[in-house]
């Protein structure tokens, strides 16, 4: 998709004054929030399975060149394929190869980021291949034309309306006439519809939650269903996977395994952890005859040995955007790409560049929860400063908020100087106030009263006080 | 293929090694990274999958239920058939299954016990309404039930029928996952997996429209186990 990360702000404001998906997007911290905390409650274990999650994560980015050599090798051992690729462009051509060699006509689909990256979907349409997104919430935006607006919840900002009305327009074709208004009956029609996809299909495509190096296997992680018949049905299954998904042994994803549904929806587990090893053995009934991996690079190389390399932890449970006050305001759609929320904010700069993306680390008001609540203690309001100070550095922060930086700066400084200037303002605002509890407008502060009151300051400035507290 | 391939796997393991500022690892530090891999271990496992196994087995059964699992408790193997018949009929489902063509499961008395019943050994068909299979263990920690696919164990069996009914003994109850992965090495040898290992913890379920959870969205809609006390 065309990034329109650089309209953050133009974006959020359509989002807020939004009011179908203020709805949708209360549910998101309402529903997984709750669960998430309920379910970490229940495992005295959890923050000790944190910590070693991030030390098998840490080893892993330390040595990850010969954990991809030795995962390499185990694939192939399995009778499946690797193919290495360092940009998206080579990601889709590799894609479009392997499914012109079994002449495909149709390609299930299960969920991937790495799709959304890649854009497979519309590169594949415009070769001739139809794809069919499975996962119902990726069913029904591919319905309506628009990316995925959270990272396991895709559809999360439409309403069951929504959901009717595109069936009802997208259907008919089928033959199906009935405009469905209940949950159960909208379950029950795409079900059906997409089961003759999944037998029809000659090509499935899944993502990767998880790569283990010892075995060569992939693994994903589903409520629905949809991935397993997506790769099990078709004569051969494709893995889209970036490359710091790998882990070394069965038992460090057995781990990793514990955090992520309870990070994410706050199940136990999801009804299906599937683990798929090459293709189908000579004596199994059924399964894909053909298994391979398209590993991305993608810019993730470069950030490993540096300030941002411990985002390459991240196992995409999206805890950090359901604890994040500016994604449960705003919606996914807002942050412009693929990723949102506070692991958005930090990865999407790295991948589409920092010029296009540089308002997403500064849609923060550094609380810090999403570090509290992420599974793989990354530092995430750390990064977003990092790349603040880098867009401050390279110029890309416009002239006027340049300048305000410089000027604050400038009197920090300057201890004696800043505390005058503040007892200054402090007492001009208090006058400004009137006695009243707050003000209204302020002048050069227009973009931040214009939808809320500016407190007025009681009771001189810190330093007054403190030095008042002391003498007390 | 193949040279666009080699090429892109160098640039990539070059880009790797130059931002982590170092060349190839040494000979010891591959060797060390090759016995860790060679050597498994088991990180943390909590404790309630740590308990004796009487209580492992209502651990199962707690968290299987507690994910929309349903279960019929029987005494010996030669009941199994008739709980399984029992519950078809409960359901309004015909007495139609595919089965896996596993020697165990089809050598229980399904004549005697459930002597209406159709079976048909093999992988699920799109018409199959009820698939039956065994399973390689039931996990306590979290009521999972893990299957690994096999000659004698279909991988469509577990997600084509609306219905999967799974005939599990007491006996293969685990603690953890890594049991599970115990079970597997002895049986596949080390750093081998069969094509699919699934991990299945209740049915197939969606939570996609506006949040609210249905059940059954391309997997099986009911989730049955038919477990034997007796080992």
């Amino acid at each position: 998709m065309q990034p329109t990360s650089a309209n953050f702000i133009a974006n959020a404001r359509d989002a807020i004054a939004d009011d179908n998906l203020q709805l949708a997007i209360a549910r998101v911290g309402e529903n997984f929030g709750a669960k998430r905390q309920q379910a970490v409650d229940k495992l005295p274990e959890f923050d000790a399975l944190c910590g070693r999650a991030v030390e098998i994560k840490d080893d892993v980015l330390a040595h990850l060149d010969y954990y991809l050599e030795v995962y390499e090798r185990a694939v192939t051992a399995s009778g499946g394929h690797v193919h290495w690729c360092a940009t998206v462009e080579e990601a889709c051509e590799t894609v479009l190869r392997l499914c012109r060699s079994v002449d495909a006509k149709t390609v299930t689909k299960g969920k991937s980021m790495i799709g959304e990256e890649m854009e497979i979907n519309p590169y594949l349409e415009r070769h001739g291949i139809e794809p069919i997104e499975t996962d119902l919430g990726e069913y029904i935006i591919q319905l309506a034309g628009e990316p995925p607006s959270h990272i396991i919840a895709p559809a999360v900002h439409k309403t069951k309306e929504q959901v009717t009305d595109l069936f009802h327009e997208h259907h008919r074709k089928f033959g199906k006439t009935e405009r469905l208004t209940e949950g159960e009956d909208l379950v029950a029609e795409a079900r059906e519809l997409l089961r003759g996809k999944y037998l029809a299909a000659d090509v499935g495509i899944t993502g990767a939650n998880f790569l283990i190096a010892e075995t060569g296997s992939s693994i994903i992680v589903t409520n629905e269903g949809n991935g397993d018949l997506t790769q099990m049905l078709p004569k051969m299954h494709i893995v889209l996977a970036s490359l710091e998904k790998v882990v070394p042994t069965l038992e460090d994803a057995a781990t990793l395994l514990r955090l992520l549904a309870r990070s994410a929806s706050g199940q136990e587990m999801s009804s299906y952890t599937t683990l798929s090893t090459g293709p189908r053995r000579a004596d199994d009934p059924d399964g894909p005859g053909e298994y391979h991996v398209v590993l991305l690079d993608n810019g993730r190389s470069e950030l490993l040995g540096g300030e941002f390399q411990d985002i390459l932890r991240c196992i995409r449970c999206g805890a950090c955007y359901n604890h994040c006050p500016v994604y449960t305001s705003v919606g996914g759609h807002a942050y412009g790409w693929v990723y949102g929320g506070p692991m958005g904010a930090v990865l999407t700069p790295a991948l589409i560049g920092l010029a296009e993306a540089r308002h997403l680390p500064s849609a923060t008001p550094f609380c810090g929860r999403c570090e509290e609540v992420c599974p793989m203690q990354i530092p995430l309001p750390k990064m977003m400063r990092h790349w603040r100070e880098q867009s401050f550095q390279r110029r890309l922060t416009p002239g006027r908020e340049r300048l305000a930086v410089a000027l604050w700066a400038w009197f920090a400084r300057r201890p004696a100087l800043y505390h005058l200037g503040a007892r200054f303002a402090i007492g001009w605002l208090f006058r400004r106030a009137r006695g009243r509890g707050h003000m209204r407008k302020v002048p050069f502060m227009r973009g931040w009263t214009l939808t809320r009151d500016l407190p007025a300051p009681e009771g001189g400035t810190f330093q007054q006080q403190w030095r008042r507290r002391k003498r007390a | 293929m193949s040279n666009k391939t080699q090429g892109g796997r160098a640039t990539i393991l070059g880009w790797i090694r130059g931002s982590l500022d170092r060349g190839e690892l040494s000979a010891e530090q591959r060797a060390a990274i090759d016995s860790r891999l060679a050597n498994p271990r088991r990180n943390l496992i909590p404790a309630r999958a740590q308990v004796d196994h009487a209580a492992q087995v209502e651990l199962f059964l707690e968290y299987l239920g507690a994910a929309n699992g349903t279960f019929t408790r029987v005494a010996a193997e030669a009941d199994a058939p008739k709980a399984l018949s029992e519950y078809l009929s409960s359901q309004n489902l015909p007495q139609r299954v595919a089965m896996a063509p596993d020697a165990w499961l089809q050598g229980l008395p399904w004549e005697k016990g459930a002597p209406l019943l159709e079976r048909r050994a093999g992988p699920a068909r799109p018409e199959d309404q009820v698939g039956v299979t065994g399973a390689l263990a039931g996990i306590a920690e979290t009521g999972t039930l893990m299957l690994v696919s096999g000659p004698d164990s279909p991988s469509t069996l577990t997600m084509l029928p609306e219905t999967h009914v799974v005939v599990l003994r007491a006996s293969q109850i685990i603690g953890a996952m890594e049991d599970g992965w115990d079970a597997l090495r002895k049986r596949e040898g080390q750093g081998k997996m069969p094509r699919t290992a699934i991990f299945i913890t209740g049915p197939s379920r969606t939570g996609d429209i506006e949040m609210h959870m249905y059940l059954g969205a391309h997997g099986p809609r009911r989730l049955h186990v038919i477990f034997i006390d007796e080992s």
